[in-house]
């Protein structure tokens, strides 16, 4: 690491960061609408996004500054093991294009706005409804935690936020932070949507330069990865085993291919992206950005290179998520260096700004709106969710500076294995109803259990708790613990709806129709806005 | 708000659908194969096999997810017409 302040880096940063603070203020007026004050239009853009806004948004929100920092690191510590993120973003498509077109008619026909008011009106449940909300609740907050840390790693390697006592040090991140959650309180979803398009952009300039540039400085792909192939092969004097592979063994196909499987089914069910994809003005917006939101894949693919690269051009870092901002700090001229940290950390402002949203959408609906206030109008929800998302990201924000970073990314770990528990809920309401609501309840609370339990007892690479794989009982083999757990949720699911179908346990009232599930805007009987009353309102009125 | 009667709408499985179920089905036959293609040869530029195999099944997918859209979509569009009537 080069001693003090980067000068021109950081001049090209602070110009980018100052940008889209300006674009975040003035989302407020973008498609605004007659009567803003509502939660459609704050916690939704309005439900008005067409499929370009859609594909940025979405893209903005899945493909974070961690993702960024966090996938070629992995690559970096181990080799194949860490590319298991191109197959999961490859499967999570055909798997969207199934099911979320689905719940945006259902919510779009009865005023949803998060995945749990879904659950409630087709099960008839608050309890589960409830249980949903908290699991979303509970996986966002490491989520949004660990997009500041992807800030302070960019800061840390610029060389400001260095100071001597924890005030000074601390104050950069603290600048950013206020400036985020002022203008997600004023302008809601616009300003993560408009910011967007400048994240993105910068992020394939950034992108596409390192994949040409980086290698033609280090002699090619040929010499990167037979330098990478000499990494991997040393073996670890502790262990004995050595550092990583170029292909994933025989004994790790399991764990990599039950890993990209969960992560795909669980992605989109995460309270961020459901929000994006119900402010889509169309289910066959959600489909047509199936078929374009993989170039983003293919990013990932090429960001992941950016790990083998590292190693070839001897970078040495004790914490690996460190690894790629100084790798570009050692290889591009210092303004790109400015331009590629602000990539990541505007990188990292969309997705915190939109999970904010999210988490906020879910307290005031199904905790405030069912459990305390029943009767908060329109309006009254709006003030309620933009306190809450500011509540959230002072939570995420003494998580950072309190905790051990670990400590958020076991967190985010064990937020996947959760969120995989909402699966026969969500996903398998949007299909059937036989399931009960008691057994749909159970089987989440055995699954979260499991899940939570194993993790915490099996060893990762550098900790003695939060792995993600351990081997799954009758197969035998090593696996990704969250999708052992979907599989024990539903079996506990079917075995206790036979059971209480048998007690004729009550059933739940379902105020949902076959036809709300494939209804779309502009059909007989469908708005194309919905006007705030409705939101929220029983259907039917 | 009036119901269109139950089953009115019910989905009918038919040839394109059915297509449109395999085009999405097979890259989970493919990515979740990982033995099919755990191996570093032949290399591509340089990139072993396992790497740039799995990003040319970026575009095969997103291609295959193209076609079931369309399938589906041309299904739609002729249900809409088909109620209308």
């Amino acid at each position: 690491m080069k001693d003090g302040v980067n000068g021109v880096a950081l001049a090209v940063f602070i110009f980018f960061f100052l940008a889209v603070t300006v674009m975040g203020f003035l989302a407020s007026k973008w498609r605004r609408a007659e009567n803003a004050d509502n939660l459609d239009e704050w916690g939704l853009g309005g439900r008005s996004f067409g499929t370009w806004v859609t594909w940025f948004l979405l893209g903005g929100d899945l493909y974070t500054a961690y993702t960024f920092v966090a996938v070629p690191a992995a690559i970096y510590a181990g080799g194949a093991a860490g590319f298991f993120a191109v197959p999961y973003t490859i499967l999570c498509y055909p798997l969207v294009f199934t099911f979320l077109p689905r719940l945006w008619s259902v919510s779009h026909k009865h005023g949803y706005v998060t995945s749990s008011d879904f659950v409630r009106g087709r099960f008839g449940s608050k309890g589960l409804s409830l249980a949903l909300a908290l699991t979303g609740i509970l996986a966002t907050m490491p989520y949004i935690a660990l997009q500041l840390v992807g800030i302070q790693a960019v800061l840390d390697v610029l060389g400001v936020g260095g100071g001597s006592n924890w005030f000074m040090k601390d104050l950069p991140l603290l600048i950013a932070f206020g400036v985020l959650a002022a203008y997600t309180y004023s302008s809601g979803l616009r300003a993560p949507a408009l910011i967007a398009f400048v994240k993105d952009a910068l992020i394939y300039i950034v992108i596409i330069v390192a994949i040409i540039y980086i290698p033609i400085k280090l002699g090619g792909f040929d010499h990167i990865f037979s330098k990478a192939g000499e990494a991997f092969a040393v073996k670890n004097p502790e262990t004995g085993k050595p550092r990583g592979a170029l292909v994933s063994g025989p004994d790790a196909q399991w764990s990599y291919a039950t890993l990209a499987l969960g992560s795909a089914m669980a992605l989109f069910l995460y309270p961020h992206s459901v929000t994006a994809v119900l402010s889509s003005k169309g289910r066959n917006v959600i489909r047509r950005n199936t078929t374009i939101l993989p170039l983003y894949s293919l990013m990932l693919g090429l960001l992941a290179m950016l790990g083998f690269m590292a190693i070839a051009a001897g970078i040495k870092v004790k914490n690996g998520q460190l690894a790629i901002p100084q790798l570009f700090e050692d290889m591009f001229p210092d303004w790109f260096t400015g331009v590629a940290f602000a990539a990541i950390g505007i990188g990292a402002l969309v997705p915190a700004a939109i999970m904010s949203i999210a988490a906020a959408n879910l307290f005031t609906r199904n905790i405030y709106k069912d459990f305390i206030r029943p009767d908060a109008s329109p309006s009254h929800e709006a003030k309620v969710s933009k306190l809450a998302s500011l509540l959230v990201k002072v939570g995420a924000l003494v998580f950072v500076l309190t905790m051990d970073k670990t400590v958020a990314i076991n967190f985010q770990l064990l937020g996947g294995i959760w969120i995989l528990q909402t699966v026969p809920a969500l996903v398998g309401g949007l299909f059937t109803r036989w399931f009960h609501r008691w057994a749909l309840l159970a089987g989440w609370a055995a699954g979260m259990g499991y899940g939570t339990w194993k993790a915490y007892d099996t060893p990762s690479a550098t900790q003695d708790h939060f792995g993600n794989t351990n081997l799954i009982p009758l197969i035998g083999e090593k696996g990704y613990i969250g999708l052992t757990a979907f599989a024990l949720n539903v079996i506990v699911v079917i075995v206790l709806t036979f059971a209480l179908k048998a007690l004729r346990a009550p059933d739940g009232v379902d105020e949902t129709t076959a036809a709300d599930y494939t209804a779309d805007a502009g059909d007989p009987g469908v708005q194309r806005e919905l006007p705030p009353a409705t939101a929220g309102a029983p259907a039917g009125h | 708000m009036t119901e269109p009667p139950e089953g009115g709408r019910r989905a009918v499985v038919t040839a394109p659908l059915a297509v449109a179920g395999l085009c999405l089905a097979v890259p989970f036959v493919a990515m979740l194969w990982v033995d099919s293609y755990a191996r570093t040869g032949p290399a591509f530029i340089g990139i072993p096999f396992f790497y740039w195999y799995q990003m040319l099944w970026v575009p095969i997918s997103t291609l295959l997810t193209t076609v079931a859209y369309v399938l589906v979509r041309r299904q739609e569009r002729a249900r809409k017409a088909g109620e209308q009537r």
